[in-house]
């Protein structure tokens, strides 16, 4: 077992793996997003009070999930890279911020979409989306401060440290977001009843959030693969990589 | 072996040093205050100088322009000290770095946020706020700027090794303040209206509290990070 996770750590044997996995991965995302997508858009019946407009939450509810989800995965590698300096980490940790940045992305655009036929404005300050845009913030900063540095070693450890902070912070951020609203909120917004959702929508919903969540771990491997070759241009198991094929 | 010198008495002669630097330069140290009266200023000529409006948006352009004139003044908590080396000399003193860095932000916070806090009322006075809000708004700035410059030395550790690094810190800082500028806010908002504004002032307690225990560590791991 601890073998088996002290090899994780070695560049050649990561990479190895990850190009293994990648394809798997790929395609059982692309199933259940396949799956989940015409369900959802075409055959899910439409809700009473949004018409149509509601299947918009199949791309934008796993989307605002895996923006959250993927900083912790960068936090939670980050901080495996800063304590057992393991390089493999950190180049993990640096892939997640642009996915991040997409799903995040993402989100917000779905949102403000969705927004716009249910609230008739492209954005308002609601505290979801509020907190979502900041989230972008502190991927702009982390991505910011990494570029800031010519020495990788010291990008990698200098913004593990922000991850870190980072982590700590999008809670609070969230709530102290969330309280600001419910001050300032004029007119509340019917939620879409969470208990009653009816199971033909909650099906495919389910389907998009493991297809979103795997699509994450195939384009993570992916990016992981190239930050590897990258950071290992100079190395021997490289060459004898390029030799082979 | 020697008898070392106590963290406590390493981190007070440090503060005492720091300040002592800081008041050999005193322009440098008006520099916050007037970049603080300046923005002020902006709010009234760019939007409206009717009282009613003025009154309106005050506690949120009081708490702006707090926010980003001590984020000004962040850039050289460490910056100066790392570049002639004793940043370095410090971390291999011995003495806990965390400390050391506590020390070194308390120092700047009562060069660069205390003042602040001290002239807010006559910001809040010019800006329409009711002088009988201007206590809650007074401790509010209090909390908010000691919590900003903990944040802060987090991010000024960041950076040390970045050339032209206030953007940069700015753009670190900035998103993890957010919680300190609804929170004040708030508070100057609730003290206005003649209302009791205690749970926005205990939330940015809390926050205080929060930040200045955990930050010193993560500047401190910064620290070395940006020098080793």
């Amino acid at each position: 077992m601890w073998t088996w996770i002290h090899k994780l750590g070695s560049p050649p044997h990561f990479y190895r793996i990850a190009s293994v996995l990648t394809p798997w991965f790929g395609w059982t995302a692309a199933i259940l997003i396949g799956t989940g997508l015409v369900w959802g858009l075409v055959y899910a019946p439409a809700d009473y009070q949004q018409g149509d407009g509601f299947r918009i939450l199949y791309v934008h509810a796993p989307s605002a999930w895996m923006s959250l989800f993927t900083y912790v995965v960068m936090a939670v590698a980050a901080g495996v890279g800063l304590i057992w300096r393991i390089k493999v980490a950190h180049a993990v940790a640096a892939s997640c911020a642009p996915i991040g940045v997409a799903f995040t992305a993402s989100a917000l655009v779905t949102g403000a979409v969705w927004g716009q036929k249910m609230w008739g404005t492209w954005w308002e300050w609601d505290p979801r989306l509020t907190s979502e845009l900041i989230l972008l913030f502190l991927y702009f900063g982390y991505i910011a401060l990494r570029a800031a540095y010519d020495d990788q070693q010291r990008a990698d450890r200098a913004s593990a440290v922000l991850a870190l902070v980072g982590v700590v912070n999008v809670p609070i951020i969230h709530y102290s977001v969330v309280w600001w609203n419910s001050l300032h909120q004029v007119a509340s917004v019917a939620k879409i009843g969470r208990p009653s959702i009816a199971p033909e929508m909650l099906i495919p919903l389910i389907l998009m959030f493991f297809g979103f969540n795997i699509l994450f771990g195939a384009v993570l491997f992916t990016r992981v693969r190239g930050e590897v070759l990258l950071r290992e241009r100079n190395a021997e198991w490289i060459r004898t990589l390029v030799a082979k094929s | 072996m020697s008898a070392r010198t106590g963290v406590l008495e390493a981190a007070r002669r440090l503060l005492t040093r720091d300040l002592r630097l800081a008041f050999r330069r005193p322009s440098e140290l008006a520099n916050p205050l007037v970049f603080f009266a300046v923005v002020t200023t902006l709010f009234p000529l760019s939007l409206s100088p009717l009282p009613s409006q003025l009154r309106d948006i005050a506690p949120g352009v009081l708490w702006v322009a707090a926010l980003l004139s001590s984020l000004l003044a962040l850039e050289a908590l460490l910056k100066s000290d790392a570049e002639d080396g004793t940043l370095e000399q410090m971390v291999l003193s011995g003495q806990p770095v965390v400390a050391l860095v506590a020390a070194k932000t308390l120092a700047h916070w009562l060069v660069g946020g205390l003042p602040l806090v001290v002239i807010s009322p006559l910001a809040g006075l010019a800006l329409g706020i009711a002088p009988h809000a201007m206590r809650v708004t007074a401790e509010g700035l209090l909390m908010g700027t000691l919590t900003l410059s903990f944040l802060g030395s987090v991010g000024a550790a960041l950076t040390i090794g970045v050339r032209r690094s206030s953007v940069l810190l700015s753009l670190l800082v900035l998103p993890l303040a957010m919680p300190l500028l609804i929170f004040g806010a708030r508070a100057t908002d609730l003290a206005i209206a003649g209302e009791a504004a205690a749970g926005p002032l205990y939330l940015l307690g809390a926050l205080l509290v929060f930040t200045a225990t955990l930050a010193p560590f993560a500047a401190a791991a910064a620290v070395r990070i940006s020098i080793e």
